[in-house]
């Protein structure tokens, strides 16, 4: 497997692999099918409007009132998973993630990882990390396990090798893993993947999960699946270790089906996933299997920073279900990777300046068309698109008065920008001044400059019309 | 001050407006059962039986009385060489009497025999704790004497529900069988064999578990096909 750094992509170069994303026929035509699928197959989901809405305004409500009381939440969730025998830790960033998590698999001088999907682990680069320690971090889901074998990241949350076609894919096989003869048929490059990952659950000695959704009242960690790698990852190894942001912990037990059942139907469309995994301690005394050992690792990483604002708190209800991103105009045009980013898409447009600051990331809620569709279909109703133009406005300006600035705060302000701004806000509030403007734009029209910088690259030139609004109505009155 | 102090504090400092009132998950569930029309077992059991051949889960209705033979025949026509059962269990004895050949107890704890199990098991039968008939979904609760790994390793998963409980929804199982009183180390909730879309969203089964599931589904006599 492939254990060298991947290239990270700074997100600041945006701009340019989107316009390299949007020339690649192949790619586009590889998402186009692939959202018009997922969005075909939640829509079967909600055939009732009526119902949908009454489904989302519970989880909303759900969201809204496991974050309010957040703190508490997280106390008597490590109270209760304590009592169970799981050692839980906290992590302010993702080098203290990393150092947590390499710290316990050296504990047990173990060689070798096997990671069920974890978007988090992804977020923190714990890959990375664990082999710069010498130790072989695998994924297993079958998804990430590819892009992974290809030196790649995912392109997508619930389905991470959506960029690849099965040629793509049965010839990296037959390239990379040892003894794999070349075939297109799907069924035998999962069989391929399914040996090969099957020994390596037999000899692993730690392995790593993510959590979709922590329940205080009970000290459980559900998982939701469809492959079993999770299972595999939770029960073969003697140590189990999971890893999530602490923004996906729930009061109770019964707070869960709601979520449950409106993440699956959004992410693929299924009313439900193969396996539902609730863990809620290590093997007791007389058990036969299940790990022996057990830890949770929670994840601030800029959170606490979006939960600071009520505004940009409700980024934190997001419950990981990728339906923004499968109707957004915008990601299925460039796909996952020019985001540069885990999380791409709208959801990533919002959670990323909080991790990685709004130096690194102002350009991507510009990666937006504001037509609503994400925030149509959030099950957990964040409204995205209004979030979007906050980070805008926050990443052009100083913060508010009464506001704690956002790391990164005004990164993308520019004094050409401003001028423009003050020098419409000039005209256009003294009438002579615009009607002078406006003379002056129509009557010289013909000097318009035929290259208007981005707008042309793909759009005829602007030119003002041969009178303005104002003369053309003043004419219409006279007859 | 430690990472857990710090991350504590920075969420207690953030302003909060008028806290939510809890949200009234059973009144929903309520409203949504009352707007449909009332559950029979009948209905239970064949929306149960759809949904399960949906998720690709084969169904066999069997009686308290016949269901080893059943086994005993699927087993010989699937060619099962050995299979995987839990002891002391409720049908154990029943199991050993139908004579099925090739049964194998998990006796021992798992690193005694983890390559066996892996590579010389062709299924495995567990009890199960009820199923979901809105999704044909079913409730297995491993524990010392059916561990967790008998319904994930081996390719074939049987698995025996008695009809009496089946639920109508998640959230209905969870209140009657008073989940929030207290945990296993290990739930789950297992909806038709292992699978994957990650390969161009074609789907294929038996991507790391169980290649097939067989429902051995508890009825009345009379309930039987």
């Amino acid at each position: 497997m492939n254990t060298q750094p991947l290239d990270f992509v700074p997100a600041s170069e945006f701009k340019q692999r989107a316009s390299g994303a949007v020339a690649d026929a192949h790619l586009r035509k590889s998402f186009r099918g692939a959202m018009d699928f997922l969005i075909s197959k939640r829509a079967a989901q909600f055939p009732d409007p009526v119902a949908l809405e009454n489904q989302r305004s519970l989880a909303e409500h759900i969201r809204k009132y496991s974050l309010a009381r957040l703190p508490e939440l997280l106390e008597q969730l490590e109270r209760k998973l304590t009592d169970n025998g799981v050692k839980v830790h906290w992590a302010e960033n993702a080098e203290e993630a990393c150092a947590i998590i390499v710290g316990i698999a050296q504990r047990h001088s173990t060689k070798l990882m096997v990671k069920g999907k974890s978007m988090v682990s992804e977020e923190v680069e714990l890959n990375h990390a664990m082999a710069a320690a010498g130790i072989d971090a695998l994924e297993s889901d079958m998804g990430e396990y590819i892009v992974q074998l290809d030196g790649e990241k995912p392109s997508h949350i619930i389905m991470p090798a959506i960029h690849k076609t099965k040629q793509q894919i049965a010839r990296l096989f037959a390239d990379k893993v040892p003894g794999a003869a070349y075939t297109e048929s799907v069924d035998e490059l999962i069989g391929i993947g399914r040996a090969v990952l099957r020994e390596k659950f037999m000899s692993a000695e730690v392995g790593l999960s993510g959590v979709n959704f922590a329940v205080a009242e009970t000290g459980t960690l559900c998982l939701v699946e469809n492959e079993g790698n999770g299972r595999m990852c939770t029960t073969v190894p003697e140590v189990h270790i999971a890893i999530t942001g602490i923004e996906k912990v729930v009061e109770k037990l019964e707070h869960v089906p709601p979520l449950f059942g409106l993440l699956t139907r959004s992410a693929t469309g299924q009313a439900i996933t193969t396996y539902f995994n609730m863990i809620s301690g290590p093997r007791k005394p007389g058990e036969k299997d299940g790990p022996g050992e057990m830890h949770l690792v929670l994840v601030d990483n800029g959170r606490t920073q979006a939960y600071g604002d009520e505004q940009l708190r409700s980024t934190l209800q997001c419950i990981r279900c990728g339906a923004c991103m499968n109707h957004c105009p915008v990601y299925t045009r460039i796909g996952g990777h020019a985001y540069g980013t885990t999380y791409p898409g709208p959801i990533g447009e919002i959670i990323s300046p909080h991790m990685l600051g709004l130096n690194a990331t102002h350009v991507l809620p510009t990666a937006s068309s504001l037509c609503g569709a994400c925030g149509e279909v959030c099950p957990v109703r964040i409204p995205i698109p209004e979030l979007l133009v906050r980070l805008r406005e926050e990443a052009q300006h100083d913060a508010r008065p009464g506001h704690a600035p956002l790391r990164g705060q005004g990164a993308a302000k520019s004094r050409l920008v401003d001028a423009v701004w003050s020098g419409w806000a000039a005209l256009y509030t003294r009438p002579a001044f615009y009607r002078a403007f406006g003379w002056l734009a129509t009557r010289f029209r013909a000097l318009t400059p035929p290259m208007q910088g981005g707008w042309t690259v793909s759009r005829t030139p602007m030119k003002p019309a041969a009178r303005t609004l104002h003369e053309l109505m003043a004419e219409r009155k006279k007859h | 001050m430690s990472a857990r102090d710090n991350i504590l504090q920075r969420l207690r400092a953030a302003p909060q407006g008028k806290a939510p009132l809890a949200p009234d998950v059973p009144a929903f569930y309520a409203a949504v059962s009352a707007a449909r029309p009332p559950s029979t077992r009948a209905a239970r059991i064949d929306l149960f039986c759809e949904k399960m051949a949906f998720w690709h889960g084969e169904v066999v209705r069997v009686t308290d009385a016949n269901w080893p033979q059943k086994l005993r025949e699927i087993c010989t026509a699937k060619g099962v060489r050995s299979l995987l059962y839990g002891e002391p269990s409720a049908h154990a004895e029943a199991l050993k009497s139908a004579g099925i050949s090739g049964l194998k107890a998990y006796d021992r704890p798992l690193g005694e025999w983890k390559k066996a199990l892996f590579e010389d098991t062709d299924a495995g039968l567990t009890s199960t704790r009820g199923g979901i008939a809105e999704t044909g979904t079913l409730i297995v609760w491993p524990d010392a004497n059916e561990p967790r790994l008998m319904s994930l390793v081996p390719p074939i998963h049987f698995a025996l529900l008695d009809a009496d409980q089946l639920h109508d929804t998640l959230f209905d199982a969870m209140q009657a069988q008073r989940w929030s009183d207290g945990m296993p180390t290990n739930a789950l909730l297992v909806s038709g064999p292992s699978k994957t879309a990650d390969i161009q969203v074609t789907l294929a089964y038996g991507a790391h578990g169980p290649k097939e599931l067989v429902v051995l589904l508890l009825v009345n006599e009379e309930e039987v096909q």
